[in-house]
């Protein structure tokens, strides 16, 4: 069993943050426990308060209103699938949760788990960054937004303060003309990504109006090519500027050799998924 | 902590520690021992349960969190000493070698079989990618569960 803990399980915002105030650094927040319960039994992880946070009903909605979309910290990924304007608005978060962990995972991990985990490797992430979504964190004191570019400062480390959590993930609903897609390189079934990618393209006239791609368990964490997006824009989709990008991408990694894959390998797989993700989004919207 | 929960049709009222997982307290206070467990870290499935009608690694769960909630574990599948379809299904096509994965394949094929009576192949295959088999039989148990499809 695990070391011992308080538990307790608010019903409202409200609740939970006075007592992430009141116990500070020896909180911690319960989503889905699919990252926590597995460090708390193998990694030493020992909290002395646990927060479940699943009880609170603001965190547990999806909603769409005035052209946005937003989601509670606690809305799990099988939830996301399962939503019809996420698959109709916004098909390359469905894609995502398809190829996340196993059902039975899925049926308790978190979109907010994922992102406060942040693991370099989280796959609702590269997603989320491509589509610029913003997130809003609450304490006692009140609510601030953080752009998810910010919100990731290191291997599992965000940047929410001690008293903080992570309340919504709002996102924009994307123009007409953009295409979006996700893609992630396994080693089975069920497994954390070697790689996985994201991509948003934005065409006008067969021309790259915009570009974001996103990469993830690449670097220390999830990250943006911003030098292989630079050399896309206000180009023409050709094969050879696709080609191009990919290999800056890639280059613009810093991958690491682990049980999962070597770096070189990982570098190889960015080039490819990048390639191949450019494409998809391109056909999505109809372009070449 | 008390909690009041329905497992296999049946009400309980537990007192129980916050940091038992859930396999625990039904294997423990229940005696519930067709939950196995091997890995205790969500990677295996063989300790999956019900949850309200969705499958979940019972190891990945606090025996607290159930309060309030309906469990379905393999023993609660018959019905008057009689087999459900699903495990009738398992033994005649031989989807058992050691048994210790089949009360979670079987778990798992019911709830996707709950939600969609009538699953592709591929369906089944993703319903059941949760469910590892160290004797690596996965061949029999998806055309087992394919032999119940609506
Ligand atoms: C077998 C297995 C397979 C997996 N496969 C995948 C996979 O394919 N892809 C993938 O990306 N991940 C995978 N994971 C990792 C994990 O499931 C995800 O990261 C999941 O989204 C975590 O969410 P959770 O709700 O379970 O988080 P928890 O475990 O509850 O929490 C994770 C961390 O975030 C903190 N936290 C949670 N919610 C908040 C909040 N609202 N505010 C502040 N802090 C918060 C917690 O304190 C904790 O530190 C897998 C895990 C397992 C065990
Ligand atoms: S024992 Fe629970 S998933 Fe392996
Ligand atoms: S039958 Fe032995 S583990 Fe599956």
């Amino acid at each position: 069993m695990w070391a011992g803990f308080e538990y307790f399980k608010p019903a409202t915002l409200k609740e939970a943050c006075l007592l992430l105030a009141k116990y500070k650094s020896e909180a911690t927040v319960f989503a889905g426990g699919t990252d926590l319960l597995v460090s708390m039994r193998t990694g030493g992880t020992k909290p002395r308060y646990l927060i479940d946070i699943k009880a609170i009903p603001e965190l547990s909605r999806i909603k769409y209103e005035n052209e946005q979309l937003t989601i509670g910290a606690a809305v799990t990924i099988n939830a996301l699938a399962q939503s019809d304007v996420i698959g109709k608005k916004f098909d390359i978060i469905t894609e995502a949760t398809k190829v996340f962990a196993s059902v039975q995972i899925r049926n308790r991990a978190t979109i907010g788990g994922n992102l406060c985990r942040a693991s370099p490797s989280s796959d609702m992430v590269p997603p989320l960054l491509v589509l610029d979504a913003m997130l809003t964190a609450i304490s006692d004191k009140g609510e601030r937004d953080i752009p998810i570019k910010d919100f990731f400062i290191g291997p599992e480390r965000t940047s929410l303060e001690q008293g903080e959590m992570l309340k919504e993930i709002r996102v924009p609903t994307p123009p007409q003309n953009m295409g979006a897609t996700f893609l992630k390189v396994r080693r089975t079934g069920v497994d954390l990504a070697v790689v996985n990618v994201a991509v948003a393209v934005e065409l006008s006239e067969n021309k790259f109006k915009d570009v974001k791609i996103s990469l993830g368990a690449v670097a220390p964490t999830p990250m943006r090519a911003l030098k292989a997006e630079a050399l896309l824009k206000g180009e023409a989709c050709t094969d050879e500027n696709i080609e191009r990008a990919a290999e800056m991408a890639s280059s613009e990694t810093s991958p690491i050799t682990d049980v999962r894959s070597t770096a070189e390998y990982r570098r190889e797989v960015s080039r490819v998924l990048v390639k191949r993700a450019l494409k998809n989004a391109i056909q999505k919207v109809g372009g070449r | 902590m008390e909690i009041k929960t329905t497992v296999n049709g049946r009400l309980y009222k537990l007192d129980i520690p916050p940091n038992w997982s859930l396999a625990y307290v039904l294997r423990k206070k229940l005696g519930l021992i067709g939950i196995k467990l091997g890995c205790e870290t969500g990677e295996c499935g063989s300790c999956t349960v019900l949850l309200n009608g969705e499958p979940v690694n019972s190891c990945l769960v606090l025996g607290v969190e159930a309060d309030g909630k309906e469990i379905l574990t393999i023993e609660g599948l018959s019905k008057n000493g009689e087999l459900h379809p699903l495990q009738k299904a398992f033994i005649e096509h031989g989807a058992v070698q050691c048994g210790f994965c089949t009360p979670g394949m079987i778990l798992s094929a019911k709830a996707l079989l709950d939600k969609n009576p009538n699953p592709t192949e591929q369906e089944i295959r993703e319903a059941l990618a949760g469910n590892l088999c160290r004797c690596t039989g996965y061949v029999k148990p998806v055309k087992a569960i394919l032999s119940v499809r609506k």
